[in-house]
């Protein structure tokens, strides 16, 4: 037995009820089961004998973004040395100059080292402040109701930290990580008992009620003064032509190099997580498989369609799998198993009905330039009704097959 | 042709008449614990939709405008201000007459519709949308669209709130949100998701 274990050990006693600190019990929990495989297993029947438990199926998402995390860290501040150098600026002013003085950063947007630092001074406060906020309302709830603070939570703090822009107030982060864990999830009684996304459902918060930092518009580069436009909003001014002049090729965007959220921008790194996700089973390929057909099949109508006015519809497939969140969406949003439909038949029609919204509110909306984020929001409240048709037509088919037999 | 698509589509997404007008709550939120019943009550608001505001249209246009009754010699008589009495009548009677013709000639669809037929005569939704129809000034072929649109849209909402709630049933809300509090949350959740549809222009 370890010291960690040996001193949990001890300290159980004065959290466990009738301890002295036995309201916190949820926080001696929360560090428990985050340490350490729960002792407790199910006596009664229902018994499924599984080691996929909740607290390894929400571990693996985590880890499966680390490969968007370090692109996005990376990007971040390679953004953010190049705009500096096009600007002029020396260095980062306040408190991240000094400390990324100290490590002896010197902006140079080709070195890995500087560049990542400097994303790091970005993505560090943003995110702990959202675990910090959010970590807030996920152990009342859970002290208050008596629930655990399980796993849950990190996965949806970690994957709302990688959508948000780089310059966002860290007020309003803490805001929409509040709104997303608290409405999007602890009234309806915390992890599993929600149905929309708790990270998206805090994002769209956010974008619907701060629409000048949130609305995609123009581009998220951390340095003050930098103004453009996203990959995205010149595609719907221009089309391709305009994407190309904006200096994006393909291949930056499918690596990741241009400017976006914290996180999201690599199509490359949410595919070596979704490899990663697939090949565990946590999340369904048959969702993920989906969304990219319906993606592909209303992007290829699309073309055909054609349209003199909106240059949109002229995009193909393999750009609207590139831009925008598109891929981030579909590798960890789409595949929250909560909310999305639970039944097989289900998840292809869930998946392809993310993909054929997000190409529609892309190409169709002018309101906004990106549309995942709305479409699995949307097929989120769609999914009981989806897995309502197909339950139902599997009880007709078999009545069906009963009456034939007999 | 083109216009009567697009004005489905707006009718039953960018302007949804639960989600982003807020009408027919009271239903949208009673009955909406099971889908079979959501659907029934979505079938009876379309059938509803479809005649009344068509009706309605008939009558603004020939008899209630503003120099509509030229065509009896009075083209100065301006009834329009006894349009809301008049197509809440015209609702309320058109649904008593639908309800015995249906009991008489389709009692199938008559027992499916069961009570919620006489119910949405005082449904908001109803009303509105034929208020709407006045407001935009559609023609006759533009209402009867409307009306269908408008109907599938409410259906569509209660029923995909139907769905939620039956999911919900296994999720554990606090004591004090229980029943309509988290209903009411639920309702403003989907309305977020129905902003995908928001600025579309068609």
């Amino acid at each position: 037995m370890s010291a960690t274990r040996r001193w949990l050990d001890r300290l159980h006693p004065q959290f466990a009820k009738g301890g002295r600190y036995e309201k916190y019990y949820a926080l001696y929990e929360m560090v428990d089961t985050f340490l350490y495989t729960p002792p407790d297993v199910t006596r009664t029947s229902p018994h499924v004998r599984d080691a996929l438990d909740l607290k390894r199926v929400m571990s693996y998402v985590v880890i499966a973004t680390i490969p968007c995390i370090l692109a996005g860290l990376w990007n971040t501040g390679f953004q953010a040395n190049m705009a500096m150098a096009d600007l002029g600026i020396a260095s980062a002013d306040g408190w991240r100059g000094a400390v990324l003085g100290l490590f002896g950063v010197d902006y140079e947007a080709s070195s890995v080292y500087d560049s990542f630092l400097h994303g790091l001074s970005y993505f560090l406060p943003i995110y702990i402040v959202t675990l910090m906020a959010g970590g807030f309302w996920e152990v009342l709830f859970a002290g208050v109701r008596n629930h655990e603070v399980n796993e849950g939570f990190l996965v949806t703090s970690m994957l709302y930290a990688l959508i948000l822009p780089p310059t966002i107030p860290l007020w309003q982060a803490a805001l929409g990580i509040s709104f997303g864990v608290v409405i999007g999830k602890e009234v309806f009684g915390g992890t599993g008992k929600n149905f929309l996304n708790p990270a998206l459902t805090g994002r769209a918060f956010l974008f619907f009620a701060y629409p000048a930092q949130l609305s995609g518009d123009s581009v998220w580069t951390a340095v003050d003064g930098f103004s453009g436009a996203t990959a995205l909003s010149l595609g719907a001014a221009g089309g391709l032509d305009s994407i190309a002049q904006g200096g994006i090729q393909w291949v930056d965007a499918f690596l990741g190099s241009i400017q976006g959220s914290l996180g999201s921008t690599s199509t490359l790194a949410c595919l070596l997580g979704a490899a990663f996700l697939i090949y565990t089973r946590v999340a369904s390929w048959r969702i993920i498989a989906g969304v990219f057909i319906g993606m592909l099949a209303t992007s290829l109508l699309l073309n055909g369609v054609g349209s003199d006015t909106n240059p949109m519809f002229d995009m193909p497939w393999h750009w609207h799998l590139v831009l925008g969140g598109f891929a981030f969406g579909m590798v960890y949003m789409a595949t929250d198993p909560v909310s999305a439909a639970m039944t097989d038949t289900g998840r292809w029609i869930y998946g392809g009905l993310i993909g054929f919204m997000t190409v529609m509110i892309r190409v169709v909306n002018p309101a906004y330039p990106e549309g995942i984020m709305l479409a699995i929001l949307f097929a989120n409240l769609i999914a009981p009704l989806i897995d309502y048709g197909v339950v139902q037509a599997n009880i007709r088919r078999r009545l069906h097959r009963s009456e034939v037999t007999q | 042709m083109e216009v009567y698509l697009s004005l489905l589509v707006k009718s039953i997404f960018v302007e949804n008449l639960a989600l982003s007008f807020f009408l027919g709550m009271c239903t949208f939120l009673a009955v909406s614990k099971q889908i079979g019943t959501a659907m029934g009550l979505g079938a009876a608001v379309v059938l509803v939709q479809a005649i009344t505001v068509p009706a309605n249209n008939l009558i603004y246009q020939y008899l209630l405008r503003d120099g509509a009754l030229a065509w009896m010699g009075l083209p100065d008589v301006d009834l329009s201000f006894l349009g809301l009495i008049c197509y809440i009548g015209v609702i309320a009677a058109l649904v008593q007459i639908l309800e015995m013709a249906l009991d008489k000639y389709f009692p199938a669809l008559y027992n499916a519709l069961g009570v919620f037929l006489p119910l949405i005569t005082v449904n908001c939704a109803i009303l509105g949308g034929s208020l709407f129809m006045v407001e935009r000034d559609y023609d006759f072929g533009e209402s009867v669209v409307y009306g269908i649109g408008g109907g599938l849209g409410w259906a569509l909402a209660i029923t995909a709130l139907a769905g939620i709630r039956e999911k919900l049933k296994y999720s554990d809300v606090p004591e004090g949100l229980q029943g309509l509090g988290i209903t009411f949350i639920t309702a403003g959740l989907m309305s977020l998701g129905f902003m995908a549809f928001s600025g579309i222009q068609l």
